[in-house]
Formats: structure tokens, C-alpha cells, sequence
């Protein structure tokens, strides 16, 4: 079973700095849809081989803060994240506003289980 | 000064994938570079939700054309830590022969088209070369050249028999005088070192905060290799890292030149050391149900020869005089998965995630692929601004992008 | 120079290094996955093939006792051959020749007839 540390809202972008001081290497982002009760994040980092995730809850419609001004390298993921999840990053170094994969007219999210129609901000 | 904003790609001569770099650029010099994707989405993980869990073995192989194994080795193991399944020792071997050489033929294959991105035609013909006769051994022991089809949850569907483990070092021995040969050329030649030396440099700390993984980190300096971590039979095989310093496109070439030597040694090094045994095992999850899913095996005359309950489950290992051709071996995959589980192997361009998330029905709830290239990305912008538009070719070649993989 | 000089002598003696390929053909392994074969006379339309093939290019009408396969989409993964109870489907190291249409390979067998019907 995979061990995962809670993380909340508020906390995001403070734990990613402190990974990032500590020495951590971000290896990936893993958005799941968890049908009514959201989205969940994980944020997998790994410092000499060993990994440690942070499990994200958040409901539908959430704005997350961005990592990415910490950690260059998760511009990539999280605008991955927007385009197949629509959920929406704040302050994304580089923001392709969900046109990374698809295109700008596409509005359903392909990788949720409900199409989320509307566009968030 | 006046700034032009160049395309490179998606169409290119040194690219084999459609990515497209939004280069801007002031004289001869890139300034800023932007990446396009999407051109060759196909949206693999998607399909965990009509395929099942079986089936999702042969779709994770197609993520990419040139580590198929590696993907199916991870998805594998993945499943398999959720199931709670021990592979058979012989199996773990087997994967682990065949995914080195993976890393052989595609470290042999990015070699060549290197060659070939800076005009060096009889190099990269050369390298082609030695990598058809790695592809004749997977051919011969695997049954398809590129896509092996050979791991399935619970072991591996194919064996080795003495003599093509004879007739794989042979090869292997071959292949290995051969590209020693090559070594003066693509290690001392003027031109290469002139196109290459002080090119794309990651400075160590970069390559680092900038998540890169594979040569392009051990390339910065960074003794880091997901096989450390002693996936399939790595932890037996007793194994360090290939680290050069200085972060540059000529060091990340040394790189991948000398581990698929390296690979090569770690080929027979798991041929003389691997078990007798069995090849695949039977899995029974939680929630066993009663329908008999036979997977691995070839029916007929063989497996008359095994003893059988009736639900086609291997009770007893066959007789040991019998004369058991490849892929003889039956495993039995009883139950769904339920649960979560991260795996990481080593591919030939770097460390592969995945996440799996099973819910206890046939299908997956979420597979996520994190692949190398998709790492290497970020630190590919990074490297761009500063650089020559000559060298832009050689320096998007040098992170060895697959972007069907950063895809899916 | 003098390296030069000796690649070049060698290369003049040595044998060619690709095949003469009308004349030499490469053949394939003993074990290759090419071409997909049914021997349609002891399968039992249980349909297991169809439902295990990753790409669902088999077809199985066990009513009308057809067998039909997608040739252009098999993927030659041999999960058919390996999951068949009866053994009647196997692979030959022959690829498929090249064709100019998709190809479907189309099977018309005798449907297993029910217990009941048979005792009719
Ligand atoms: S699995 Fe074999 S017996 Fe069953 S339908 Fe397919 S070919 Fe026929
Ligand atoms: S070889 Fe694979 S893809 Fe082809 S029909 Fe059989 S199961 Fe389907």
C-alpha cells in the first residue's frame, strides 16, 4: 500500500519550498478523479532513491496554487493536469491555459470520468 | 535587436517525433525557447477505463516504440505490488536480459541518429549495424522485434533455453568487439568533439532542481539510476551508476556509449547467474472469482504433458526431461488488483514512473505514466537560450526525445 | 593516414556487409509472431479470444459460427494463442504479405449445437 502524507490547500506551495530547500527532486504530479468527491494530487518527490508522496484532496472547481515558481519543471505537469482534468493552476510560470495537448475551442476535459463542460478561470 | 521567432518542427531532419520549439532568436543566437506538444497525443492512459487489466499490458508496451519492455516491466511490477505477487526468481532474470537489451539496442539506435544529426551518415549506418543484431536476438527469443510482448503479471511468458543463452552471448560478444571499434570514432573524432564539447551545458544543480533523469543526470554528475533501486534482478547483479561531469552534450553521449557496454556486461552477467526455475507464476488476488484466465502458455500436445486440474492451472512443474520450447509455461491471474502503487524502472532515457491506482474491478481506476523525455523537457528549455541556432539540432537531440512517450 | 589506408585495404577485401537481397533473404526465427491461423474446425466459439485480444480485433459469432479477425488491427501480441482452450488458433513465423486493402480473415465453422438441441 503506498504511504502518503495529507496535504492541504494552503499548504502546497509552502511543502513544495521545503522539499525544494531540503533537497528533493520533483519526479511527478499524479492528478486521479475520484468521481463526487473531486480530484486528488498527488506530488511524488525523491531524494537519493527514496520517494515521498503528497495526497491532495480538493473538491471539483478548485483553483490550486502553482509549485511551479519553486520547481521550474512542473510548468509541464500541471499544465498536463489542466488540459486532460481542468483543474486550474494559479500562477503557472508558463501557462498554456488547457491548450498544451488540445486545442483552444475543446472544452470537455478527456480525462474525467463527467466531463467537466465549462471552462474554468 | 531586432528578434525573429523561428519554428523548428514539427517536421525536421533530426527529428524522428514531431515536437515543435518555438525558438526565439536575436542574430545567430536562441533567446528563448517554447515548447508545442500534442501532435502524437493518443491518449494511453485513458484507456485503462475500457481495457482491463490483462489487456493493459500490451497498451502500456505501444507508449513507446523503443522500451516497450521496460513499460510493460513497470506496469508488471506495479500490479504486481498491489496483488501482493512474488516473481519467480528465473522471471525476474528474464526481465531483466531483456530490458538491458532495451537499453542496447535503443542506446545504439540514439547513437546513430546522433551521428546522422550532425552529417555523420556512415557512423549512424554503422550503429544500425550492431543494433540489428540485437534485434535478431529479441526476434529469436522474444518473438517480435521491438514490441516483445514477453512480461505478463506473474512472471514473463517466454524462456530461455540453454542454447540460445549460448547463442546470446555469442551475439553479445560480437556486438560488443564491434562497438568497441566505434569507440575511437564517436568518443575522439575532431568533428564530433568540435560539435559536442561545451554544448547544452546543465550545470550539476540544474539537472538536479530541474527534475532531468537518466543520462542527461548522470551526464551532470548525479550517480543516479533508478536500477539502483534493485528492480527485477538489479539487486543481485550488484550495480553502479556511469556518471560523467560535465553536463554537456559530449558528456551525455559518453554516457549512453559506455552503459550499453556496460548493459551489454550486465546481459551475460545475468545469463551465467540466472536460476533454474519457473518463469511465471500463479496469481490469485483478493476477490477470486471463478473464471479461469490462462495466460503465458501454449495449449496442445505440451501441455498435455503437465499435470493439470481442470481449470488449466499448472499444479505441478513439468517433468525436467521434457523438451519444453520457449513460452511453454502457463500462469494462472485470479482476482483484480485493489489499491495503489508507484513503481520506477530505469529506461534507456531515464527513470520511468508509473502510478497505479486499482479500485478492484477488471479495469484500472488510474494509470499514470510519468516518462523520461516529459522529465527531460523543462531542462531542454533551460539548455536552449544562449545556444548557437546551428547547434539547437544536436542539443534537442542530446536529452534523446521520444515524444510519442512524453505523449501518450 | 596510415589507419585510413588500412580501413580501405580492408574494406576492398572484406566481404559485403549487407545482403545480396534478391538472391540472400534474411527468413525469419523459429518462434516469430507473424501471421495469425485458426484451424477453425476445433474451435468451440467460446469466444475467450475475442475478449481477451488487447486491440478487439476478433470477432465471434457463436450462433452462426463465424470467426472473423481484423487482420490490419491484430497487433500479433499472442495473447489469442495463448488464451484459446482448444489450442486451434497458432502463429507461423511468415509475416502477412504486404496487401494493398485491409484484409479481414473470415472463418465460417459449425456452431457447437446446445445440449439440449444435441440430444434432440
Ligand atoms: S478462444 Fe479458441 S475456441 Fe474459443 S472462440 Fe477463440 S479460437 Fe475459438
Ligand atoms: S495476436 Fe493479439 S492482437 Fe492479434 S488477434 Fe491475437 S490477441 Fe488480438
Amino acid at each position: 500500500m503506498l504511504e502518503t502524507i495529507p496535504l492541504s490547500l494552503d499548504q502546497v506551495a509552502a511543502v513544495a519550498k521545503e522539499c525544494f530547500d531540503d533537497g528533493w527532486r520533483q519526479v511527478t504530479m499524479s492528478a486521479v478523479d475520484c468521481g463526487e468527491a473531486g480530484f486528488e494530487i498527488l506530488y511524488h518527490y525523491d531524494k537519493d532513491l527514496v520517494m515521498k508522496h503528497y495526497r491532495l484532496s480538493i473538491p471539483k472547481e478548485t483553483v490550486v496554487p502553482s509549485i511551479s515558481p519553486v520547481y521550474f519543471c512542473a510548468l509541464l505537469i500541471e499544465n498536463e493536469i489542466r488540459d486532460q482534468f481542468g483543474i486550474c493552476f494559479s500562477d503557472i510560470v508558463l501557462d498554456f491555459g488547457g491548450a498544451l495537448y488540445l486545442e483552444a475551442e475543446v472544452r470537455a476535459m478527456p480525462f474525467c470520468k463527467v466531463s467537466v463542460a465549462e471552462k474554468q478561470s | 535587436m531586432a528578434r525573429t521567432i523561428l519554428p523548428f518542427g514539427p517536421q525536421h531532419p533530426v527529428l524522428p517525433e514531431p515536437l515543435h520549439l518555438k525558438l526565439t532568436i536575436e542574430d545567430e543566437t536562441v533567446v528563448e525557447a517554447l515548447p508545442t506538444l500534442g501532435y502524437v497525443h493518443r491518449g494511453l492512459e485513458k484507456l485503462c477505463e475500457v481495457r482491463d487489466f490483462n489487456q493493459m499490458i500490451q497498451i502500456v508496451e505501444r507508449v513507446c516504440g523503443i522500451c516497450s519492455c521496460l513499460h510493460a516491466l513497470c506496469y508488471c511490477e506495479g500490479v504486481e505490488q498491489i496483488m501482493g505477487v512474488e516473481v519467480p526468481r528465473r522471471a525476474k532474470y528474464l526481465r531483466t536480459i531483456w530490458g538491458e537489451l532495451h537499453r542496447v539496442h535503443s542506446h545504439l539506435l540514439w547513437l546513430g541518429l546522433f551521428a546522422d544529426a550532425f552529417g555523420f551518415e556512415s557512423l549512424f549506418m554503422q550503429f544500425w549495424r550492431v543494433r540489428e543484431r540485437i534485434m535478431d536476438i529479441m526476434e529469436a527469443t522474444c518473438g517480435n522485434r521491438v514490441v516483445v510482448s514477453v512480461n505478463v503479471i506473474g512472471g514473463v511468458r517466454r524462456d530461455l533455453t540453454p542454447e540460445q543463452c549460448a547463442w546470446i552471448e555469442q551475439e553479445v560478444a560480437i556486438a560488443e568487439k564491434e562497438i568497441r571499434q566505434l569507440t575511437s570514432t564517436i568518443l575522439n573524432d575532431y568533428t564530433v568533439k568540435k560539435r559536442c564539447c561545451g554544448k547544452g551545458v546543465l550545470t550539476k544543480d540544474q539537472a538536479y532542481q530541474l527534475g532531468a533523469v537518466g543520462p542527461m543526470l548522470r551526464g551532470s554528475g548525479w550517480a543516479q539510476d533508478a536500477r539502483q533501486t534493485g528492480y527485477a534482478a538489479f539487486g543481485e547483479l550488484g550495480f553502479e551508476p556511469i556518471v560523467e561531469f560535465d553536463g554537456d552534450c559530449y558528456a551525455r553521449s559518453a554516457v549512453r556509449f559506455r552503459e550499453t557496454l556496460q548493459s551489454l556486461d550486465l546481459v551475460r552477467l545475468a545469463i551465467a547467474r540466472m536460476p533454474a526455475g519457473e518463469t511465471a507464476t500463479n496469481v490469485g488476488g483478493a476477490g477470486d472469482d471463478d473464471t479461469p484466465q490462462v495466460i503465458g502458455g501454449k495449449r496442445g500436445d505440451i501441455m498435455q504433458a503437465y499435470n493439470r486440474d481442470k481449470s488449466h492451472r499448472v499444479v505441478a512443474a513439468p517433468p525436467p526431461n521434457l523438451d519444453i520450447p520457449a513460452g511453454a509455461i502457463a500462469a494462472k491471474v485470479k482476482g483484480k488488483p485493489q489499491g495503489e502503487a508507484v513503481t520506477r524502472v530505469e529506461q534507456p532515457r531515464g527513470e520511468l514512473m508509473y502510478y497505479l491506482k486499482a479500485d478492484g474491478s477488471k479495469h484500472m481506476d488510474r494509470v499514470r505514466i510519468r516518462t523520461p523525455t516529459f522529465a527531460n523537457i523543462p531542462p531542454l528549455l533551460a539548455m536552449l537560450p544562449g545556444c548557437e541556432l546551428a547547434d539547437v539540432p544536436v542539443i534537442v537531440l542530446s536529452i534523446d526525445p521520444c515524444i510519442s512517450c512524453t505523449e501518450r | 593516414m596510415f589507419n585510413m589506408t588500412k580501413n580501405v585495404v580492408a574494406n576492398l577485401f572484406a566481404k559485403s556487409s549487407t545482403r545480396l537481397y534478391p538472391f540472400a533473404v534474411r527468413g525469419h526465427f523459429e518462434g516469430f509472431r507473424g501471421t495469425l491461423h485458426i484451424n477453425i474446425d476445433e474451435c468451440i466459439f467460446c469466444r475467450t479470444c475475442m475478449i481477451k485480444c488487447p486491440s478487439q480485433c476478433i470477432a465471434v459469432d457463436n450462433k452462426a459460427g463465424t470467426w472473423t479477425c481484423e487482420a490490419m488491427s491484430c497487433v500479433y501480441c499472442g495473447v489469442c494463442v495463448d488464451v484459446c482452450p482448444t489450442g486451434c488458433l497458432s502463429m507461423s513465423k511468415e509475416h502477412r504479405p504486404v496487401a494493398t486493402e485491409k484484409q479481414t480473415m473470415a472463418y465460417q465453422g459449425v456452431p457447437k449445437k446446445k445440449k439440449k438441441e444435441a440430444a434432440e
